[in-house]
């Protein structure tokens, strides 16, 4: 009886739905890192671990209550924008980019807190200013948007910085800004594509023309996008087989077990392959949907729907690069890629989307 | 009422929001189906053809190589240059049995032990599937044989290559330097710099001097070509081709045949020289000896060779004249005495009565002049002009080694001079900060005495003291030097001229310019340290001697040069610059053990002058008596 309660406890806040679906994706990602890292354990051990850590981020975040969430956004962005800055002055340069902050402990990469945390404050914003939002409100939300999305993409990191962007563009969406809004901001953002263009990196413009003709430098920045489609067209309706496919294990592909892990996955699965995992990732989306439509509070519908859609544009913008119709601006396949910190991050916003789903039920019954 | 509204604007709130939520469905739908389309068009509509890309892997993405840049004198002299010629590659991850494929080829082909080993080394610092060379310059008979029997040798190639050649061989070595192959620790730099894609297809890149530096400018843009490939790997059509660009010629500041004759000038001796024009900054001439032939580096230098270079005890390798650190010696004078009048502790007028030593007030210990009877009265003129230690002793006591360091800083001393060759060292110019810091001990009085002398802790570059020299002719204002006059785009004619830079300009009073300046006109005729240089000369030039120790001479001890290994005699030092009034040419000549600057280094400067300024090479000079010159220590 008492083993029951204890285990009920443990449990009540997960969502079983999410989770089966969550870890049906993260067994994916072992066997096909397994097979992109050419049969290295110590790969898999190591994705294994950031599982590990990342669940137990899930479990806890699951069984905060909501105001718990919401007292932390402040806090967390200020944290993180301080930290931005801090990184901007004093940041440690790696590969051309300062990304880094050395806390003598060791290095940080605050872009990555500022992914939750900017969703996070902006829902809090307008949770607070709920009974009566003008147009000032969106103002000031979106100004709390670009502030950290100017930083990130200077340093430069345009991944982080698009992926930062689409979040908080996704509560102002859902917080109900105007459609007259949107256009003139469209209007705005068209305008000033030159002005943006003149401030990116070399490499960055190099990245954004290739998108238009990769076979302009196929010795170079086109060779990734290049040899990916070549995998992913070469695999076929059914694959070539599991640790089978020849651009993979030939070495011609790139970044295997990060960011171009699809191609890995997409040479050796086919469009069978490929239409298990986009119907994966599509219930995993659906379910986002249901527990944002079911929201009890506008701070938690803004929330839930900011991490759905976000999750969903990972995905999206990860096949679309590796499979040639976005520019490689490197942002990994959610839930799938080797890396350990964007693990994390993302099983934290699925322990808040379970937070959102059962605390709500506890007040309901 | 207010109730009422909040309720209203609640429902509609919620309304829109999941109207907002059923977009937002859509739009995910939208998208996926987008990438569901990419994927049948790629894996159902076009899989053949990447079936066929990836597994037969038949046409493959070949680099070109841009020629590199050629190299030129001022005056047009080619100094680097590349040449034509077939070499016989081995792609080993292709070939089945190396050593019996390399056996088999020497049967059609001149192949040396030699050429194995260093395809051995090669193998060794590349990776198994690129093509190394096992022989190069084929001659058109081994051609011909190859090429009847090639088909029983897959995975070796016959290429038409560039290679580079330096048809200076020795001279000119230290400042062109030279290129080698590309091995794995420069791609692993080239792809930190992120132009590694520039680089696949090149086989060599710039290791020292000029190659080196200018290696951007010298390399180009590779181009491509797409190929069909059989299933040997050999090339069958070429389907579209993108032409490489040529890296850009340069054209060098230096003077090749001035180059020549200093060299030359230098006859046995070891050393440097470094000329500048004062207008500008242009080097002129920048030799450092012994040399030795970079054509030996290019295909990776043989065993014997480099241990014949690298053992050597004249260190050929060392680049003498950018990195070699001496102690200026009496060099320093003309700077001092300028320092002297800058800062009032010294009149022209002002004299001392030298008696061969210099005693610090309240010790016993003698600081000797070079001159053991003295130079008798001695004003600042006179003081450069002998050469007189005993004045510069008391000087620099008096300066202190503070203001000395402020000063010879401004001057550029103990800095680098910034010129456009990688590597240069900073040389020393010490300070009691410095001596705590290296030393840890506190800086001493008898210190400043030797630094007043150019010996003790300072240090400097023949380039260095050149620099100095030309600023000191130029009355203060310094052009930094540079070896790179103009680069030249080998696609359009499009040229673009490197001008002067102004490094500093130093706020000095022109009279002690001209005071200082005449009295090293004087060191260069009857009664000077470097009469025997100057005499004969149809134009009148400024010099300075200097003597940089090589082993220190206890007190009480006396150098005496006949009985000093030839190893361990002082390093001579000539500073000059010509014509006095309106200077065309600066420069420093530093020569190792050569014992004292008026007889060994300053008859360098002068053959330098004679051909730069006249046109013509110097007469053979008089022999001069002992005693005009001397020898100058502490």
């Amino acid at each position: 009886m008492i083993r029951r309660r204890l285990y009920q406890s443990f449990v009540v806040h997960l969502d079983p739905v999410l989770l089966a679906l969550l870890g049906l994706l993260l067994l994916i990602s072992l066997a096909v890192i397994y097979s992109a890292s050419g049969g290295n354990w110590s790969r898999v051990s190591a994705q294994m671990t950031s599982m590990l850590v990342a669940c137990v981020a899930l479990w806890i975040v699951a069984n905060m209550p909501l105001h718990y969430l919401m007292r932390a956004a402040v806090p967390a962005y200020l944290l993180g924008m301080v930290l931005l800055i801090a990184v901007a002055f004093f940041g440690e340069i790696t590969n051309g980019a300062r990304r880094w902050l050395n806390v003598g402990v060791t290095t940080i990469q605050p872009s990555e807190l500022m992914r939750i945390a900017v969703p996070l404050m902006m829902a809090w914003y307008f949770e607070k200013h709920e009974a009566m939002l003008t147009l000032k409100n969106y103002f000031v939300a979106t100004l709390l948007l670009l502030l950290p999305v100017v930083l990130i993409a200077r340093q430069p990191d345009l991944g982080t910085s698009i992926m930062i962007a689409a979040s908080g563009f996704y509560v102002l969406f859902l917080a109900g800004i105007s459609w007259r809004i949107m256009l003139t901001f469209l209007v705005i953002i068209m305008a000033s594509m030159p002005l943006a263009w003149s401030m990116l990196h070399d490499y960055q413009r190099l990245r954004i023309m290739m998108l238009l003709d990769p076979a302009q430098d196929p010795l170079g920045r086109g060779y990734h996008t290049i040899q990916a489609i070549i995998a992913v067209g070469s695999g076929g309706m059914f694959g070539k087989g599991y640790l089978n496919g020849t651009q993979t294990h030939l070495e011609f592909l790139p970044e295997r077990t990060t960011d171009f892990i699809f191609a890995v996955y997409s040479e050796e699965f086919g469009l069978l392959g490929n239409l298990i995992l986009l119907s994966l990732y599509l219930l995993v989306i659906a379910r986002g949907f249901v527990i944002t439509a079911n929201a009890s509070t506008y701070f938690t519908r803004l929330m839930a729907g900011s991490i759905t859609l976000t999750f969903f544009t990972y995905v999206f913008v990860n096949i679309g690069m590796v499979s040639g119709i976005l520019p490689v601006v490197g942002v990994p396949l959610p839930l799938i890629s080797h890396g350990g910190t964007s693990m994390v991050i993302l099983l934290i916003g699925f322990g808040m989307l379970m937070s959102i789903h059962t605390h709500k039920k506890l007040v309901q019954t | 009422m207010n109730r009422h509204i909040a309720f209203k604007d609640t429902q509609r709130e919620i309304h829109n929001f999941r109207l907002r939520l059923a977009l937002s469905i859509g739009f995910v739908l939208l998208l996926l189906s987008i990438l569901l389309a990419r994927f049948v068009y790629l894996q159902v509509v076009q899989q053949n053809h990447y079936q066929t890309l990836a597994e037969k892997n038949r046409i493959s993405i070949m680099p070109i190589a841009p020629s590199r840049g050629l190299i030129f004198d001022r005056n047009g002299v080619i100094l680097a240059q590349n040449y034509s010629a077939y070499t016989l590659e081995i792609t080993s991850s292709k070939v089945a049995d190396l050593k019996t494929t390399i056996d088999e080829l020497a049967k059609l082909i001149d192949i040396q032990p030699r050429d194995r080993k260093r395809f051995k080394r090669l193998l060794a610092n590349n990776r198994k599937f690129e093509s190394l060379p096992i022989r190069s310059r084929l001659t058109d008979g081994e051609v011909a044989r190859f090429s009847v029997q090639r088909y029983r040798f897959p995975g070796v190639e016959l290429k038409a290559r560039l290679f580079r050649e330096y048809p200076y061989h020795e001279q000119i070595s230290h400042l062109l330097g030279y290129v080698g192959r590309i091995n794995e620790r420069d791609i692993a730099q080239l792809e930190k710099d992120e132009i590694d894609a520039n680089y696949r297809g090149s086989d060599y890149i710039g290791r020292t001097g000029i190659e080196q530096s200018y290696e951007r400018e010298l390399h180009g843009k590779t181009g491509f070509q797409q190929v069909e490939v059989d299933a040997d790997g050999r090339e069958v059509r070429v389907l579209s081709r993108t032409p490489p660009v040529s890296g850009s010629n340069l054209i060098l500041t230096i003077d090749a045949k001035l180059q020549e004759v200093a060299e030359q000038a230098f006859g046995n001796y070891r050393g440097a020289l470094v000329a500048i024009d004062p207008s500008n900054g242009e080097v002129l001439a920048f030799v450092s000896k012994p040399g030795y032939d970079p054509n030996l580096f290019i295909e990776g230098i043989d065993q014997q060779s480099w241990d014949e270079l690298n053992n050597s005890p004249d260190l050929p390798l060392n680049n003498r004249a950018l990195r070699g650190q001496y102690p200026p010696g009496s060099t320093i004078k003309p700077f001092m005495a300028l320092a002297g009048l800058h800062y009032n502790m010294r009149t022209p007028g002002y004299t001392i009565s030298d008696p061969g030593y210099f005693t610090l007030p309240g010790s016993s210990r003698r600081y000797r002049d070079w001159k053991k009877a003295g130079h008798g009265n001695v004003d600042l003129f006179k003081s450069i002009v002998v050469s007189c230690d005993t004045y510069y002793y008391g000087l620099a006591t008096e300066l202190g080694i503070d203001s000395i360091h402020s000063f010879f800083s401004e001057f550029g001393f103990g800095k680098k001079t910034g010129i456009d060759m990688k590597g240069e060292v900073s040389g020393l110019m010490p300070s009691q900060e410095w001596k705590q810091k290296r030393h840890k001990k506190k800086w001493y009085v008898g210190d400043t005495v030797s630094v007043g002398v150019g010996q003790g802790y300072s240090l400097v570059t023949p380039l260095q003291l050149a620099y100095a020299t030309a600023t000191l002719a130029n009355d203060g204002v310094a052009y930094r030097p540079h070896l790179l006059k103009e680069v030249q785009s080998s696609h359009t004619s499009e040229k673009q001229i490197l001008g002067a830079n102004i490094d500093f300009s130093l706020n000095l009073n022109s009279e002690h310019f001209a005071l200082v300046k005449s009295a090293m006109v004087a060191v260069t005729q009857t009664g000077g340290t470097a009469a025997m240089a100057g005499a004969g000369a149809s134009y009148a030039f400024a010099g300075k001697t200097g003597t940089a120790q090589v082993i220190g001479i206890k007190q009480g001890e006396e150098y005496i040069e006949s009985k000093v290994q030839k190893r361990y005699r002082d390093h001579a030092w000539f500073m000059a610059f010509a014509p006095f009034d309106q200077p065309k040419i600066a420069l420093a000549v530093l020569v190792e053990n050569g014992g004292h600057g008026g007889s060994i280094a300053a008859p360098i400067a002068r053959k330098v002058f004679d051909y730069f300024l006249l046109g013509k090479m110097a007469q053979p000079l008089l022999k001069m008596d002992e005693g005009e010159e001397g020898i100058e220590n502490d």
